[in-house]
């Protein structure tokens, strides 16, 4: 049987990628950003994941606003990343695992979870640069990796509370599923930042940490929270943040906290990342 | 049929990609998203304006673009991860954008970021701009 042993949350800034890219991670301004991912790097080579299933946004790569679904899994091969306006970023090309892929859709839908399938999809730094946080700049990703794309560019994205039951039939599904599998799931995006319009640059700190909390210890709370909550005080995009929710439900009630990181900034954006184990 | 208000109307400096300004603004992104293949970079720089011919938008929000209003456009109906493709057309940073947006140099808003940001306080409600007008 398929299990999920750990949940992720992890900020999703595209200059992270970008000074990765360029080669600027030795810079005092990225080594502050990325030293607090060296320790979840040696977590994670040696828990060895078989998959990874990452919670995302599409950043107006793969949809642009002829179709905007709300959820979407990807259930293809492989994963080409995204000319994103500079040329793709160099990094591999992310590998699928249709098989398990197509076992959550297939559980979800009859859960009542009505997913969008994608056969085909690019992935942009929504996706890439959380695995490269955690996986380090790799010339082959450790293992295959299940994108699930979630609109949070069209208002309104889909409510902290419906994220979290998503997550719980995600569960389901994976521990339906024949094959003994180590399975992860990444909650990505956030944390509080704004980067449009004349409020631009709004970081909250202080709610950002209260976020962090309840995620471990009281996520059903943070269920509740409404999306204009979320506008007001963690930046119009810190809405993003509903989708660590999706990682959350797919978790026990209780689990264990094995690492945290909150930075600010990496350009415009507060950088947060925690690691709960579910194995508690 | 009047307008109906929304309770996140009243963010100051904000300007929420809701279904309305989705539709309004569909052929101003319709032409960011362009921009992400090459050749039409190329061709947009060779000759801004007859590029645009291409796309339907109204006469504001074609000015808004050629003259790189960035609220502008967000409030006639753009959003941001498709004019951030225009910034990236024309050489600059997001950075350089999100500071153009909030009226302050790239120096003032980079030490604004690396301060901790924008605080919260007095930032919430539009009142709070108001007040301190
Ligand atoms: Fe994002």
């Amino acid at each position: 049987m398929a299990k999920i042993v750990a949940g992720i949350g992890c900020s999703h800034v595209p200059a992270i990628g970008a000074a990765l890219d360029l080669g600027k991670n030795g810079e005092p301004y990225w080594v502050r950003v990325f030293s607090g991912f060296e320790e979840s790097q040696k977590w994670i080579a040696k828990e060895k994941p078989d998959v990874c299933i990452v919670v995302f946004n599409d950043h107006a790569t793969a949809f642009s606003v002829e179709m905007i679904p709300t959820f979407a899994i990807g259930c293809a091969a492989e994963f080409a990343p995204a000319d994103e306006g500079w040329g793709p970023r160099p990094v591999p090309v992310v590998p699928g695992h249709p098989e398990l892929a197509n076992h959550i859709a297939q559980s979800c839908i009859l859960d009542e979870f009505d997913l969008t399938i994608c056969n085909k999809m690019e992935v942009d730094h929504g996706l890439t640069v959380p695995m490269n946080l955690l996986f380090g700049k790799v010339d082959k990703w450790p293992c295959p990796i299940i994108p699930l794309a979630v609109n949070v560019v069209q208002f309104p994205p889909p409510t902290g509370n419906r994220c979290f039951n998503l997550g719980k039939a995600i569960r389901k599904a994976v521990e339906s599923y024949p094959e003994d599998l180590k399975v992860m799931i990444f909650g990505t995006g956030g944390m509080s930042h704004q980067i449009s319009g004349p409020r631009a640059g709004l970081i909250n700190s202080h709610f950002d940490k209260n976020f962090l909390d309840g995620l471990t210890g009281d996520p059903v709370a943070l269920t509740k929270m409404r999306h204009v909550e979320y506008m007001r005080e963690a930046g119009a995009e810190g809405v993003e943040m509903v989708m660590w929710l999706v990682m959350r439900g797919a978790l026990n009630e209780s689990v264990k906290e094995v690492r945290r990181f909150y930075t600010v900034p990496a350009s415009n954006t507060a950088v947060g990342h925690i690691i709960l184990d579910n194995r508690v | 049929m009047t307008k109906a208000t929304k309770e996140y109307d009243n963010i100051p400096g904000t300007f929420v990609f809701d279904a309305e300004r989705s539709r309004q603004g569909y052929h101003i992104n319709m032409f960011c998203m362009s921009l992400l293949k090459a050749e039409n970079r190329a061709e947009f720089k060779a000759n801004e304006a007859k590029y645009l011919d291409k796309f339907p938008m109204t006469a504001e929000q074609r000015d808004s673009v050629l003259k790189r209003q960035w609220n502008r456009m967000l409030e006639l109906g753009g959003n941001i991860y498709f004019t951030a493709k225009l910034g990236a057309t024309d050489g600059l940073s997001f950075q350089q954008v999100a500071a153009m947006m909030t009226g302050k140099t790239q120096e003032e808003y980079a030490k604004m970021m690396l301060d901790g940001g924008r605080n919260p306080d007095g930032n919430r409600y539009k009142s709070e701009w108001e007040n301190k007008k």
